[in-house]
């Protein structure tokens, strides 16, 4: 795995161990070749993929096997455009046989104007998946209940949303994910929402283990340099939570002492 | 005999051809995708001996960029 050289701070999600904290997406790109290099700017080690039907009419067409390497790239295949339980579980048994991925990203959609996960049916398919052997990282709403009940199913990461899928908002309910970060004992993983390096390091003061994001950096004007913006991000914002911020004040506090003055 | 491949007809195709022969047909690289044959999966250890039948309904999918 790139980055190998490890450190004690690292990011477990169920049997697997990651030294970043971001997790990327590898739509909307202008080509698999930016993707790549963004890839590679941003130090992360997990892309999330969908699952597709391969055309037939064009097998030359580019595949994004060719550009990231998935032997030393996750890949996190995720179930967008599932609507149901049995959708998710077909879609994931056909990307564990086409790559052998046991960790997927179950997402269960519902009005494409906001693109809010359906939780009702969101747990349904993660007792499917986790039935079916699968270790499953949840898209969710930044709902501590709901959080909590994927959780005691066996979740291996819950990932509440910062903002509606593709928004560029930012962390909108700082209250909600602070109270899923403080209940869990899985990884919680921003998804969804961050539209610039501050959003992200928002996440992970609020003491997040990681945040996959997609088109904050796809749709950078340089997605290069944002992407290696979002990596100093996830480790400025972890650093700091791990420091352990100072205490707010009312008022000001001189930094110079004001004894001895001449 | 026929089949339906991602929603597409195709004719004419020989009797019994077996999953490696259709995707040579095809041009496509068995390493990279997946196939599912009337909604079963088909391992890839057994591309060269599963042997297709008339009006089978067959996906293929790969992994393509998503968030």
């Amino acid at each position: 795995m790139k980055n190998s050289i490890k450190s004690d701070d690292t990011l477990k999600v169920g049997s697997h161990e990651f030294n970043s904290r971001l997790i990327i997406g590898t739509g909307k790109y202008t080509n698999y070749k930016q993707n790549s290099d963004a890839l590679n700017a941003s130090g992360a080690e997990m892309v999330t993929v969908a699952v597709r039907r391969v055309n037939v009419s064009d097998p030359n067409k580019p595949m994004l096997v060719d550009y990231i390497d998935p032997k030393k790239t996750v890949y996190l295949p995720n179930t967008a455009g599932c609507f149901t339980g049995e959708d998710a579980v077909r879609t994931l048994r056909l990307a564990k046989e086409a790559g052998g991925w046991n960790l997927v990203k179950l997402e269960v959609l519902s009005d494409p104007k906001h693109l809010y996960p359906d939780m009702e049916e969101t747990l349904r398919s993660a007792e499917l998946l986790i039935k079916d052997g699968f270790e499953v990282m949840v898209y969710c709403s930044d709902d501590p209940v709901f959080a909590k009940k994927l959780e005691s199913m066996g979740c291996v990461a819950i990932m509440p949303l910062g903002a509606p899928i593709g928004s560029g908002l930012g962390i909108q309910n700082k209250v909600n994910i602070r109270l899923i970060v403080e209940q869990s004992n899985v990884p919680v993983i921003v998804d969804a929402g961050v539209g610039t390096a501050s959003d992200a390091v928002i996440a992970m003061e609020l003491g997040c283990d990681g945040v996959l994001m997609n088109t904050a950096i796809a749709n950078a004007k340089d997605p290069i340099k944002m992407a290696l913006a979002m990596k100093h991000a996830v480790i400025a914002g972890r650093e700091a939570y791990l420091a352990g911020r100072m205490p707010t004040k009312k008022y000001a506090d001189p930094s110079s002492p004001l004894a001895g003055l001449i | 005999m026929y089949l339906i491949v991602n929603g597409h007809r195709y004719d004419n195709l020989e009797d019994d051809m077996t999953m490696s022969e259709l995707l040579d047909y095809l041009k496509l690289p068995a390493k990279k995708i997946a196939i599912e044959r009337n909604r079963e999966i088909i391992s890839k250890s057994t591309y060269n001996t599963v042997r297709l039948n008339d009006g089978d309904i067959m996906e293929i999918i790969h992994f393509i960029g998503g968030g």
